[in-house]
């Protein structure tokens, strides 16, 4: 059973999976959040990852030839991740704050504009072409192969996917805390379900929504750091490749459902790769090519069937 | 006079290319100044339009489907029709939800567009494109064509022949410009007329207050997806002859859809969105202004490299394109933020049904 078909599928399309959906999971948490907080479809957001990724392997570059130290990418990140939170913070001051009191739809325009403005700053800063991120072919953890191989289910998982895995679960353990259990998380989610009463009620809505973008802006440079640990090249169309199936998780969890975002972006992220898994005879369900319109078929289903998502997210 | 005549026939690829993105910016103003239907997949549509055109009037070749070598009016009606068929699609499916949605819907469209185009190969010849696509009154010149009706009837082959190589090169050139000018302007007739009809009149109030137009008896779903198909349309002619203009079609340069959509939005917020006449004039305002936008950072590159020697003038030059869509990026920052009406605002058509 695991010769014939659990080595293949599990190595090189479940876990693969797992990987993008986590990916996928942590940008679709900003998405969600701006959709349910500032009640629009941010556009923006993809090019808030790719700018991070580009940050982080900067940081790294300048850290080897000052210092002559290779960093971890994931310490790299660090002050990458910062930065992309001022930069979201800023492209809310300035080009997203005057439409407050506009029909919702002048913001989309402005974030529609802001995607290619910041995508533009960063193939001028960085150029058009694609950058390796990682050198080298990631080999699978030896530890895990041989204890796994021990009992006949040998994994090949390389260190990286360890890396975006726990990851992963470490910021959505902080997340489910953050809106649980702090005054902020809490204020984070009456707002979504009711602005007018929460503004009546006292709470600081521009506050909340400051921190909207922090925690929006960090999931998406996570998210896009990790991309960048997994594909070990970045180009600055990575952002835009994301966003559809972000949008996708979004609303296959329900706007404004923040663990619905998550399960939504696993599954979108499980289905791109499984998509391609030869079900029946030896050929891929779907070519390889259609790959990234898998996550586009499941929205469109959904939102025929259920555009409330699959936790009851607001419809607008 | 060579000098001057380069001159013209630059000025007559402004107009061309000009008025082909005034036909998308007034299919545009049909979906979002007439209805408030945002559409972010402006290229997608073009895209259809372009591909439809091309493969229906393109001599039979080995390496896509076809080349069914139908006249040219027939593969842009076929264009056309194509791209209202999958605007109602998707019509159906998102235009009961609110805006942001379509607008999702749209991008998801265009790529899932672009998907197919690169994917099929054996239909449209993948990334590599289409080529040696007709192009109005040049394509006379091709033996196909005037060895067909209704020429032959005129002439026989070869005084067409003698006829065509006495005529300068670009002779088709002014006739190509003016033909594209002069759809423009039966489409601005069409859309003017319907803008100050009862369909154009309902439209706004559709858009202005969904409520009421639907207390009223109006069928508001109904109306927005004949908005959203009838700007479809005209965005797939747009593209059947942005296909002949430019020749060899491929999916992702020719229909950059951050480039082509980005800059149409651009322009129907420039020249005023739900003003027809707007569409046009900020559709050739910023045509011009892009274009010669890329003189000006030439200049300004070169002016760099004579003054610091150290500057390495390949890399200013390849990153210059950038530096332009981030130029145009602000100035529509600037435009919603400051004129959010544009240069001509909407004006309310006047009950006497009298154009305004």
């Amino acid at each position: 059973m695991w010769e014939s078909f659990g080595f293949n599928f599990v190595n090189f399309y479940f876990i693969p999976g797992l990987v993008l959906g986590c990916i996928y999971a942590l940008g679709a948490i900003g998405i969600t959040l701006t959709f349910g907080i500032l009640r629009f479809a941010n556009f923006a957001h993809g090019e808030i990852m790719m700018t991070s990724a580009f940050l982080t392997w900067s940081f790294y570059a300048l850290v080897e030839v000052w210092f002559g130290l290779a960093l971890h990418p994931l310490i790299a990140a660090m002050p990458a991740i910062v930065c992309a939170i001022i930069i979201a913070i800023g492209v809310d001051r300035y080009f997203y704050k005057p439409f407050r009191n506009s029909p919702t739809i002048m913001v989309v325009i402005a974030s529609f504009g802001m995607m290619l403005v910041i995508r533009s700053i960063v193939q001028v800063l960085w150029g058009p072409n694609q950058i390796t991120f990682v050198k080298g072919i990631a080999k699978p953890n030896a530890i895990v192969r041989e204890f796994t191989g021990s009992f006949d289910m040998m994994l090949l998982v390389p260190n990286k996917h360890f890396w975006i895995l726990g990851g992963t679960l470490i910021i959505m353990i902080a997340f489910n805390y953050l809106l649980n259990s702090t005054k902020i998380g809490k204020a984070m989610r009456a707002v979504s379900d009711n602005p007018e009463l929460a503004k009546v009620s006292g709470i600081n809505v521009e506050g909340v929504i400051k921190a909207t973008w922090i925690v929006g802006g960090f999931c998406a440079a996570a998210a896009g750091v990790f991309m960048a640990m997994d594909t070990q090249f970045i180009e600055s169309t990575m952002g835009f490749r994301m966003l559809l199936p972000m949008f996708a998780a979004a609303i296959l969890g329900g706007i404004g459902r923040p663990f619905g975002a998550v399960l939504g972006g696993l599954v979108i992220g499980l289905a791109e790769e499984l998509s391609a898994y030869p079900w029946i005879g030896n050929s891929p369900i779907i070519s390889p090519g259609y790959k990234s319109g898998v996550a586009f078929s499941i929205m469109v289903l959904m939102l025929i069937i259920r555009p409330s998502g699959l936790f009851k997210g607001r419809v607008f | 006079m060579e000098q001057l005549l380069g001159y013209f026939l630059y000025l007559m690829s402004l107009l061309t290319v000009g008025g082909i993105y005034a036909l998308l910016a007034l299919g545009l103003n049909v979906q979002w100044g007439f209805a408030g239907l945002f559409n972010a997949g402006i290229a997608g549509f073009a895209a259809i339009g372009a591909y439809t055109y091309a493969l229906l009037t393109t001599a039979e070749s080995t390496y896509h489907y076809g080349g069914l070598g139908l006249p040219l009016f027939v593969g842009e009606i076929f264009a056309m029709t194509l791209a209202g068929i999958i605007a109602a699609i998707i019509g159906f499916i998102c235009i009961r939800l609110r805006a942001d949605y379509l607008a999702i819907a749209t991008i998801g469209i265009a790529e899932i567009i672009k998907l197919i185009i690169k994917n099929e190969s054996h239909v449209t010849n993948g990334p590599r494109g289409i080529n040696k696509i007709p192009r109005t009154w040049e394509h006379l010149t091709e033996e196909r064509f005037y060895t067909s009706p209704p020429l032959n009837w005129i002439k026989d082959q070869e005084s067409w022949q003698l006829f065509f190589d006495s005529l300068p090169y670009w002779w088709w050139q002014p006739f190509f410009a003016g033909t594209i000018l002069l759809l423009v302007f039966i489409v601005y007739l069409l859309l003017e007329r319907a803008r100050i009809s009862p369909w154009g009149r309902m439209m706004i109030a559709v858009r202005e207050n969904e409520g009421a137009a639907s207390a009223a008896g109006k069928n508001v779903t109904r109306r927005r997806i004949e908005a959203f198909i009838v700007g479809a349309v005209i965005m797939g002619l747009a593209g059947a002859f942005l296909a002949q203009h430019v020749k060899l079609i491929e999916p992702t340069q020719t229909f950059d859809p951050s480039k082509m959509t980005f800059l149409v939005w651009v322009m129907l917020i420039a020249g005023g969105s739900g003003n027809n006449r707007g569409a046009i004039l900020g559709a050739f305002l910023v045509w011009f202004i892009w274009s010669s936008s890329e003189l000006v950072i030439n200049g300004v590159i070169e002016l760099f490299a004579t003054m610091f020697d150290s500057v390495d003038i390949g890399i200013l030059k390849n990153r210059a394109g950038f530096l332009r869509m981030l130029l145009i990026g602000l100035l529509l920052q600037l435009i919603l933020q400051k004129y959010p009406k544009g240069i001509l605002p909407e004006m309310r058509p006047a009950i006497s049904g009298k154009f305004n």
